[in-house]
């Protein structure tokens, strides 16, 4: 299991509730596979219309007297599904889809409001519209200035191809990886968070209730040593699901050697002996915390 | 033997069912959107967000299960993503911006329209009196590909062929049209754009279409059908020429913004005009597409110079109309 506390990048937003929730911010390499695959999805929408109204147009032009009328507007109707696709296949799929396209839904990525408010319908458009001049504006002076310009100065190609490329770069270059879209709608794109609760290792069983019975027990010095962290690395080792034996011999070890666990009583059974040890050092640890006492780290 | 009674424990029993339920409807909701709920389920959803929401502030304090805490995050996350999910479709989005956002954008930049309007005009007529006194100056204002091989040494009867030239192979039809909305639309969008550096591109641009447009009458008056080209250019150039000038206006407010910011600071300046400009970029752009269409099909099929002009005249009065009187608050 991986922890989500684990690796990327995390931001905190503050739902209208005052809850604070720290979204993982979508790695960059994430978001350009995301925006590869809604390209070719775009480019295979635009052709596959564009090519419907050329043979509907190609029909008429042929059969009907009237066919020049008829294929000059089937043509412009082409015209039209192509701005459609092109200048709105993303703001549609956001607003329908809750911040996702077909793309980032692959990709497991989101947009969300960067203040922790509802995603606008504005926003979604200002972050998508932008993308024309902070992406392609740039790329089409580069490579189609002699068609789309006229005479564009020598100097303004490799002036632009600088800007494509500064803008493209520009989300590595600050944490929340902002592209200059999302600063404008005041957008941020997050990872997908898949919750998955797992079994209570504090309960015997899931429903067993809350008074639990416990083969060791524990004095109230012993348990003043461990604090948050070390519980929680505790947690995490007892909820893999794979560990091999000599790992849990040893910090069972560590532990007896660390609390002064009598020396009688050294050769216990390594699992419970841990299990009844998180159980007895969390509750102290909660009682503590609840009496505004939280104690991190170990003392010593 | 010892007994234990943990509060965590006891919490995460109580509220179980609940954080399993929402898990249930969001699992629905995302597969298949929110019509997949029943209208019970819809009314439940913010309930159990806020209830997981709060559990997640309870859990903070007095769990240190981190599973738990991790869990609860995720959960509400995904619930809240859910919940403050866009509400209005593009349908709303498209009439919203249509009736109130474009024109109202616009009628916020009006002395920059009027600018880059004037320069326009003042390109025309420098560059028509330019090529009346000597033809040859057609070049310098005209790039040859868009002339589309008229000239000056273009005859009478070729120019007029070109304006009341019968559907050329309507494939070709759409190309070309395609191609001009292509071309005009990036220019306008440049010129837009280009005001972050100040206006001075955007000036020149504007300018240099007025130029273009002054230098293409002229040679078609020194042969006498100036009302010709008139209704051959006005019939889709009433639009094209207005979503030009509005691309201009757009990059002056944003030159404005930059270069006096006012009592503001520059940043909020440019946020508030920032809003101003795209709305009217989008807006142009669509206009473009508009001309494009009128280009493409509608000047090929009207061969009638008085048809033509009535077409223009009716277009400009509806932009004006438009832009006037559409989107004003009734007080």
């Amino acid at each position: 299991m991986t922890h989500p506390r684990e690796g990327g990048i995390r931001r905190e937003i503050v739902t209208p509730e005052g809850v604070p929730l720290r979204f993982e911010v979508a790695p960059f390499g994430a978001r350009v596979a995301a925006f590869l695959l809604d390209f070719l999805a775009q480019l295979l929408l635009g052709f596959a219309f564009s090519l419907c109204f050329w043979t509907a147009a190609r029909i008429f032009s042929v059969n009907d007297a009237t066919g020049g009328l008829t294929a000059a507007v089937l043509l412009g109707l082409r015209m039209v599904a192509w701005f459609a696709v092109w200048n709105f296949y993303f703001i549609a799929f956001e607003l329908r889809w809750r911040g996702r396209t077909p793309g980032k839904r692959a990709l497991g990525i989101r947009v969300i409001d960067r203040h922790g408010g509802e995603l606008r319908g504005s926003a979604v458009c200002a972050r998508n519209f932008v993308r024309e001049i902070e992406f392609w504006l740039p790329l089409k002076v580069v490579f189609l200035s002699p068609f789309l310009y006229g005479d564009v100065p020598g100097w303004a190609v490799p002036l632009c191809a600088l800007w494509a490329l500064c803008l493209m770069l520009f989300p590595l270059f600050n944490r929340s990886r902002l592209r200059l879209g999302d600063l404008v709608g005041g957008t941020l794109v997050v990872v997908e968070p898949r919750p998955r609760l797992m079994p209570d290792l504090a309960a015997v069983s899931e429903g067993s209730g809350d008074l639990i019975r416990g083969s060791f027990a524990f004095t109230p010095e012993q348990l003043e040593i461990y604090g948050i962290f070390e519980l929680q690395v505790l947690e995490d080792l007892l909820r893999k699901q794979r560990v091999e034996p000599e790992v849990l011999e040893l910090v069972a070890e560590k532990i007896k050697r660390k609390i002064d666990w009598p020396r009688n009583q050294w050769r216990v059974p390594t699992r419970p002996f841990l299990e009844d040890f998180y159980r007895a050092q969390r509750a102290r640890l909660e009682q503590k915390a609840v009496f505004g006492r939280r104690q991190e780290y170990k003392v010593r | 033997m010892r007994e234990f009674r943990l509060k965590s424990v006891e919490f995460r029993r109580e509220r179980k069912d609940t954080w399993r339920e929402l898990e249930r409807l969001l699992k629905v909701a995302d597969s298949g959107g929110l019509r997949r709920l029943t209208p019970e389920e819809l009314m439940r959803l913010p309930e159990l967000y806020r209830a997981t929401a709060s559990a997640l502030s309870v859990a903070r304090a007095i769990s240190l299960d981190r599973n738990l805490l991790d869990y609860l995050e995720a959960l509400t996350q995904r619930a809240y993503v859910v919940v403050y999910a866009p509400k209005r479709s593009l349908v709303d989005l498209a009439r919203e911006f249509l009736v109130e956002g474009f024109p109202r954008s616009l009628r916020a930049m009006r002395w920059e329209l009027l600018v880059s309007a004037l320069l326009m005009i003042a390109g025309a007529v420098i560059a028509y009196t330019q090529v009346r006194a000597d033809p040859e100056h057609f070049y310098s204002y005209v790039d040859r590909d868009l002339a589309g091989g008229r000239g000056p040494e273009s005859t009478r009867e070729e120019l007029l062929a070109v304006i009341y030239s019968d559907v050329p192979g309507s494939a070709a039809l759409g190309e070309f049209s395609g191609f001009l909305f292509n071309h005009n639309a990036n220019i306008g969008l440049m010129a837009a754009a280009l005001g972050v550096l100040g206006g001075v591109p955007t000036a020149i641009l504007e300018l240099q279409n007025g130029l273009m447009l002054g230098a293409f009458v002229a040679i078609h008056a020194e042969k006498g059908i100036a009302v010709d080209i008139w209704g051959w250019l006005l019939i889709h150039g009433v639009t094209e020429l207005l979503a030009i000038v509005v691309c201009g206006a757009a990059g002056f407010a944003l030159a404005r913004a930059i270069a006096f910011p006012g009592a503001m600071r520059r940043r909020d300046r440019l946020r508030i005009v920032g809003t101003d400009v795209g709305q009217v970029m989008v807006g142009a752009i669509l206009m473009f597409l508009v001309a494009g269409l009128i280009e493409g099909v509608l000047r090929q099929t009207i061969q009638d110079r008085d048809l033509r002009f009535a077409f223009a005249a009716a277009s400009g009065a509806f932009w004006l109309w438009y832009f006037v009187r559409v989107g004003r608050a009734r007080t």
